[in-house]
């Protein structure tokens, strides 16, 4: 089976003169995975997100995402991968202020042209799925910060997604919604769906079956890698 | 390699994305849209006063009728006054296509006052005219109030005033008493004025008969009115120099009132331009105004931006949708300034008494206009926020 993301050398570099914010990273992701990237902030975990999520290109290497090479791709074509295959969830949510849960949700299929009232059952869908279908009418100051990330994560998988991406989904929330969410993502991961997570928390991290640490742009440990294969 | 479908996002969908933008924030929409409002109010404004003007012009016209011609004495080629021979209306009347004829003799070094205690100097510029009683017929003019000459009335020294003659004279009733070349005359009647020989306006009338018995009126006419079918008027005109004169057709002036009074109303048009000229200034201003509210809201919402690219969006979306609220920022400017050029344009014609005119096609027009301003003023901005970089939801 083709893994569903396949890192090759992969650099990024940015302004002038360039720093480097990945090194020559080396990983695959096969489907059904959940992995946390693990690692201090600086390390370039959230580039490496961006590479994942073909937010970004890498300046050397190969990134191949769901079987497509992303420096083969046009801008159009990432962004229909991004639209139909791949969902975000984001440190900070993102959610419109004043937009019912629903709404928001039903957003995430938005560019795939789906009609409005498809999105809105698919989104009641979602919204069940995350366990809030009992707040498809609140808006986000309505609902704990637990609650709004469960919205975002609806967000992200209302279109089904092969690869969600989550960049830091506990960090801006107590422990116990944090356990939550992450119950969460653990259940999606057992529906089907490959997770990745960010975190610089190594505790989340080992509650997840792989861990990728990364240390200034470099993979310093793959769980998933032989012991004697440490690169 | 599985096919992955393009991204898409539906028409309704870039509405709704657009109508959003500016919901979020009402207050800037509104203040950016005001000067949209203010240079499509001036320019429909400018266009309705003018239609509405043109309007009343027509309607007056049609009441009026453009089929009057006036014949004046013009001057002799040694430069003096020409006079009109006698037998001039009479000769008017005989032309193929003339319905009436008539005329007024300028009586001259003859003063009107109130009563003759008025000082001699203060002759308040009025004339005194001998009319033929066909006058208002010819003229279209009306009494408003008292009579006009007849036979009964011709052998006395009796006065109608015109409508100026009475204001200055400030005679309201018929039965004053005016003098007229030191001799006591009384007033029978006061005209309205009269919009095609405004001459009659400033003028005291009285009869042929008086004027040759009192004043020494040979006959000789200062003016004729004349009225002809509507089809004939061009042919009249080149007939009437020799008719009226056949001794000296070019010592006389054929003029057609209706023509002077569609210069009245086409004077306007120095002011409806300058307007104009204020109006695009200000739709002008109003598009920076736009386009420099659409700056900042690209620049607020990078974040916005981002996500949205992560669900999905291509530029070409992102782009669809901020130019989409740039042009419905404008639109709803266009459509305020419309209405309420509208307004203006109905109060305007409203206090002069005129006919409200305001074709749809001017508010079609205007919609239209505003639509160009805001994809224009949009453009710039909405390039931008589709060259915002993906990363931006993340890196914030």
């Amino acid at each position: 089976m083709t893994p569903l993301i396949e890192l090759r050398g992969v650099s990024r570099d940015y302004g002038h003169p360039p720093t480097r914010a990945l090194d020559d990273v080396r990983l695959r992701i096969d489907h059904g995975e959940l992995v946390a990237i693990v690692g201090p902030s600086g390390s370039g975990k959230s580039t490496l997100l961006n590479v994942m999520g073909t937010l970004d290109r890498p300046t050397s290497g190969t990134a191949i995402i769901d079987g497509a090479d992303v420096a083969s791709l046009t801008d159009n074509e990432l962004s229909a991968l991004r639209a139909y295959r791949i969902g975000f969830v984001f440190q900070h949510f993102h959610l419109t202020e004043g937009v019912p849960a629903i709404d928001t949700v039903a957003d995430g299929l938005l560019y795939t042209g789906t009609p409005p009232a498809e999105r809105r059952r698919r989104a009641a869908d979602a919204l069940d799925r995350v366990g809030l279908a009992g707040r498809a009418r609140h808006k986000p100051h309505q609902l704990s910060g637990g609650e709004r990330q469960r919205v975002a994560i609806a967000r992200a998988v209302v279109g089904d997604p092969a690869l969600l991406l989550a960049d830091e989904p506990t960090g801006n929330l107590d422990s116990v919604n944090g356990a939550a969410v992450l119950q969460l993502l653990l259940d999606l991961n057992r529906a089907g769906t490959t997770i990745v997570v960010i975190t610089h928390d190594p505790g989340l991290a080992a509650q997840l079956p792989r861990q990728i640490t990364l240390r200034d742009g470099r993979v310093l440990a793959d769980t998933a890698l032989t012991p004697a294969g440490t690169r | 390699m599985r096919q992955v479908p393009r991204s898409r996002l539906l028409g309704r969908d870039v509405l709704r994305l657009g109508g959003a933008g500016l919901r979020s924030r009402p207050m800037r929409a509104i203040l950016s849209a005001v000067g949209i409002a203010i240079g499509i109010a001036a320019m429909v404004a400018v266009v309705g006063i003018s239609s509405s003007s043109q309007a009343e012009f027509a309607r007056q016209l049609s009441q009026l009728g453009t089929n009057l011609l006036t014949v004046s004495p013009g001057r002799t080629l040694s430069g003096r006054d020409a006079m009109l021979p006698p037998e001039a209306v009479k000769q008017v009347r005989r032309i193929p296509g003339v319905l009436s004829a008539s005329s007024v003799a300028a009586l001259t070094d003859l003063a009107v006052y109130r009563n003759e205690f008025v000082d001699p100097r203060n002759t308040n510029g009025i004339g005194v005219l001998a009319a033929d009683r066909d006058l208002l017929a010819v003229t279209g003019g009306r009494l408003a109030t008292g009579l006009w000459h007849d036979e009964a009335t011709a052998e006395f020294p009796a006065a109608v005033l015109g409508a100026d003659v009475a204001a200055r004279l400030a005679i309201t009733e018929i039965g004053s008493q005016i003098v007229i070349g030191g001799q006591s005359f009384t007033v029978i009647g006061i005209l309205d004025p009269v919009p095609l020989a405004p001459e009659l306006d400033g003028s005291a009338l009285i009869s042929e008969e008086i004027a040759a018995a009192r004043f020494g009126y040979t006959g000789h006419p200062t003016t004729v009115y004349e009225r002809s079918t509507d089809e004939s008027v061009a042919a009249v005109r080149e007939l009437l120099p020799a008719t009226v004169n056949p001794a000296a057709p070019e010592e006389v002036d054929v003029s057609r009132p209706s023509d002077a009074l569609a210069a009245k109303y086409a004077a306007d048009t120095t002011f409806a331009g300058l307007l104009l000229g204020l109006g695009s200034v200000a739709l002008l201003v109003g598009g920076v105004g736009v386009a420099n509210t659409m700056i900042i809201s690209v620049l607020e919402r990078r974040r916005e931006i981002g996500l949205r690219r992560a669900l999905g969006a291509t530029r070409a979306h992102i782009r669809k949708q901020f130019l989409t609220e740039a042009v419905l920022l404008t639109l709803v400017g266009g459509i305020g300034g419309a209405l309420l050029g509208l307004a203006v344009t109905a109060v305007f014609a409203a206090v002069n008494g005129w006919l409200f005119a305001l074709s749809p096609l001017v508010l079609v027009a205007a919609v239209t206009v505003t639509v160009v301003i805001g994809a224009v003023a949009g453009l710039y901005p909405s390039i931008r926020a589709a060259r915002t970089h993906p990363t931006a939801a993340l890196n914030s």
